[in-house]
């Protein structure tokens, strides 16, 4: 099992360097140019120019990749255009209220979609199931954002419980920090909710036709005791795997919800970073969620073994 | 450990965690000495002199202070100086600063910081530049006293030293001004305004905070604009980034900010509905809208058809594509000057007036000699100004039964492109999308996109002769009458040669709690004088 944890890792760096040459190349074959958003709409084109020297993006692309992987490989992630502040700094600020939304989010979701799998699977046909899968189709269909304005609308504005937006750093306690996310996390948690809730559906009614169903059935086994301990198990290697996959959604999904809510995060700083072209953080972020999406990927593969002791590597 | 372990010590881990963020000490802050402020954009980066954005420039003069400041009449007033001397020749001048000034590490303002502050402004400003150009010496006599000798009088040396366009004459530490020239970006953002930056708590694109300075020393007279006491009488402003309007919306009627420099006019009905909400002008300079044509390449390199399209073009069209049915948002702009400053005029504006003439237009096109050459329209997409102004455009242009090639990028995309001299098809472009703001077209030397200086003028480069003759004429008048005769020269050269096309004069609108008084309309959204209760 280690070793195969340190293949894994090691295995990463060759897709980084991949993600690397792949983010690099994008950004300098796309257009636009720091340098005239800094000079501002007043600035003339000698002006532009000066500053487009300064900053040394009129160097070769070659030049400025190897400094670019150079600085990487000392583990600097480089000094942003904009703010002249270092991109891993600008990251550690960003990082706390994204993590957060995420976790809130992946709880909220599997608490929620998983319960209703299984009563969905249990109930196949009924109303509740209708019920389920409704909701389901309907999280799927609405944009994130449409759910966030509602959501803000009622619990905030209409009924006062609930700030608009920002976020409170956890240090600063848990109600703080929870009340600024329990919105954001329902709004982005929707289409999560839906795609987790409809696998482990479907999941749980092949399970729930296998011959050790009908035999824990026939031993006169609970019901609850047959859906979440015998069914649920077995069921669970998919479950895990959707919710892997699903982590890339929250990524994505981050960037809308963060700016519905006003959240400082990571979301925010890609694309006010990709609007700029601040090319330095705009790599810099892409890596990270890169490397979050290859180390999510392999705990989901360990995570495997705890539900599956069959499973071994 | 084997798997249930893992999973129970995994649960007592998340419990412990929680626990701990509960017994974390409250956060509290007194609110009412808190201004929560939404600014119009992102503060990305500090340096007013090397970024010349609005919203740096709005920022930094909460940090830095001026040796003068225009008043709302447009005029400027001593601020940092005491008392200013000129020589009978206008050669020599000779600037007093007041006492009491010191910098936020509470070092005292001297002349050695004045000096360096003003050299390293002047390659980034137009006027500045033209100072630069006439520069003999520039040097501190003793601590307070600075002297400035030019090889030329420049009776616009105020305006330029006290001006509120971008960038402003700053004053900042000799060591910071001399270390950094002016295409390159401080790390130290030391000034001697009524605030300083709360650097800790910056979070590019999402928060910056100011705290008062209490070193700062305010001038006796009334606050206006830029002159006067800037007495701050709140201890922190908070600036809140909200990119998205319908969040600061709700922010706001929820009491969550306090004031909101620019709410987008479909949301305003609803701010106006809550009785706890104020809304009204932010700024009575407002903006000019503009497209502008490249003169280099067919078919605007031929007047005939720059002047079909503004003899075509109505500004109605555009401006209710801006700020839709509220009539008190715009006005029609037949020139090219900011409407009710005193260099404003119509002369030569006759071409947008009246009933719009689309035979006319055809006619002058086929004068012109178009041959359904592609008009290459740079529009970006993700400024609500350009994108509406795009599209009436190009719906014009196309009724004028011109061949409309519509690009549609972004504003990163737009700055870019826009510098390329190439020929349409070759990755340049026949016109791009833009306004500039009412408190830059006041003059022509703080108004670039009116110059035309052929290589040397701004994106679309309109080389002018008649146009740019009327600059010095502007520059030596000693009264306001020979100031708005060279003017009206110069904006009939203007129209007549179409160096841009205006597509009318707009405002917007500011919001903010009825519990907060003391704001003011004007160009830059001023935090003294603004209490809370």
């Amino acid at each position: 099992m280690f070793a195969y944890f340190v293949r894994r890792v090691l295995a990463t760096i060759p897709v980084m360097a991949v993600v690397a040459l792949f983010v690099f190349s994008l950004l300098y074959l796309a257009p636009g140019d720091p340098a005239a958003i800094i000079a501002g709409d007043q600035a003339t084109p000698a002006d532009v120019e000066r500053i487009r020297a300064s900053l040394g993006l009129d160097r070769p692309y070659l030049v400025r990749f190897s400094a670019w992987v150079w600085d990487i490989l000392n583990g600097n992630l480089g000094v942003s255009i904009f703010t002249n502040l270092p991109v891993s700094t600008m990251i550690a600020q960003r990082i706390e209220p994204t993590l957060s939304l995420m976790v809130v989010t992946l709880i909220l979701a599997v608490s929620l979609a998983v319960p209703m799998g299984v009563m969905a699977a249990w109930k196949q046909g009924t109303t509740i199931d209708r019920a389920v899968m409704g909701f389901a189709v309907l999280g799927f269909s609405v944009p994130v954002f449409v759910v966030g304005y509602v959501l803000a609308y009622i619990f905030a504005l209409e009924l006062d419980w609930l700030p608009v937006q920002g976020y409170t750093p956890f240090s600063r306690g848990f109600w703080p920090w929870l009340q600024n996310l329990i919105l954001p996390a329902i709004a982005l948690g929707s289409v999560y909710i839906a795609l987790i809730a409809r696998i482990t559906r479907a999941t749980m009614l092949e399970v729930l036709q296998q011959d050790y169903i009908r035999t824990a059935k026939a031993k006169g086994v609970g019901q609850s005791s047959i859906l979440f301990v015998h069914a649920l198990k077995n069921a669970a290697v998919p479950i895990i795997t959707v919710i892997g996959i699903g982590i890339a959604l929250l990524i994505g999904g981050a960037v809308v919800t963060e700016s519905v809510f006003a959240i400082p995060g990571l979301g925010r700083l890609t694309v006010d970073a990709i609007l700029r072209r601040d090319y330095p953080v705009i790599q810099g972020v892409v890596l990270l969620f890169s490397f979050a999406y290859v180390l999510v990927n392999l705990a989901i593969d360990l995570a495997y073994t705890l539900f599956d002791p069959r499973i071994r590597y | 450990m084997d798997r249930r372990t893992f999973l129970k010590s995994g649960a007592v881990v998340g419990a412990g965690l929680a626990a701990g963020g509960v017994s974390a000490p409250a956060y509290s802050q007194a609110a009412n000495r808190t201004l929560r402020f939404v600014p119009q954009a992102n503060l990305a980066n500090f340096d007013p002199i090397w970024g010349t954005q609005y919203v740096v420039r709005n920022a930094a003069v909460l940090v830095w202070d001026t040796l003068y400041g225009f008043d709302e009449k447009l005029e400027p007033q001593r601020q940092m100086v005491e008392g200013e001397t000129v020589s009978t020749d206008g050669l020599t001048w000779t600037f007093k600063l007041r006492s009491g000034l010191r910098f936020h590490d509470n070092t005292p303002v001297l002349a050695k910081d004045v000096a360096a502050s003003i050299t390293r402004w002047m390659p980034r400003d137009p006027m500045g530049q033209l100072l630069r150009a006439i520069n003999q010496e520039l040097v501190a006599v003793d601590d307070t006293t600075l002297r400035w000798v030019l090889k030329l009088p420049f009776p616009k040396m105020k305006m330029a030293l006290g001006k509120n366009a971008t960038p402003m004459c700053f004053i900042m530490p000799e060591r910071i001004a001399t270390r950094f020239d002016s295409f390159t970006q401080i790390n130290e953002f030391v000034g001697s305004g009524p605030m300083r930056i709360v650097l800790n708590e910056w979070v590019p694109g999402a928060r910056a905070v100011f705290a008062r300075h209490e070193g700062y020393v305010p001038r006796d007279e009334p606050a206006s604009w830029l002159a006067g006491g800037k007495r701050m009488l709140v201890d922190r402003v908070e600036w809140i980034i909200m990119p998205d309007p319908a969040t600061a919306s709700a922010a706001l009627q929820n009491g969550e900010i306090d004031w909101w420099e620019n709410p987008i006019t479909d949301l305003v009905p609803v701010l106006r509905r809550n009785r706890n909400i104020a809304v009204d002008i932010a700024d009575p300079l407002g903006n000019i809208g503009s497209f502008r044509m490249n003169h280099l390449h067919k078919p605007f390199n031929d007047v005939r058809i720059r002047r079909a399209v503004l003899t075509a073009m109505s500004q109605e069209d555009y401006m209710t594509a801006l700020v839709g049915n509220d009539r008190a948002l715009w006005s029609p702009l037949p020139g090219f000057f900011t409407p009710n400053t005193p260099l404003y005029t119509e002369e030569g504006g006759d071409i947008l007036k009246g009933p719009r003439n689309m035979d006319a237009a055809k006619r002058l096109l086929a004068e012109g000699g178009y041959n359904n050459e592609p008009v290459t329209c740079v529009v970006a997409q993700d400024q609500p100004i350009t994108k509406a102004m795009g599209d009436v455009t190009a719906d014009l242009l196309r009724r004028m039964g011109m061949n409309v090639d519509f690009v549609a990028t972004d504003w990163g995309t737009t700055g870019q492109r826009r510098a390329m001299r190439n020929p349409p098809g070759q990755g340049g472009w026949s016109m791009f999308h833009t306004w500039h703001a009412g408190a830059d077209a006041i003059n022509p030397v703080l108004y670039n996109a009116v110059r035309a200086n052929g290589d040397g003028a701004w994106f679309g480069w309109p080389n002018i002769p008649s146009l740019e003759a009327e600059v010095p004429n502007w520059l030596a008048a000693s009264n306001l009458a020979e100031e708005r005769a060279a003017i009206g020269r110069l904006n009939r050269a203007a129209m007549d040669n179409v160096v841009y096309a205006p597509t009318g004069f707009f405002l917007s609108y500011q919001a903010w709690r009825r519990n907060v008084s003391g704001i003011v309309k004007g160009p830059i959204p001023f935090p003294w004088g603004v209490s809370k209760t």
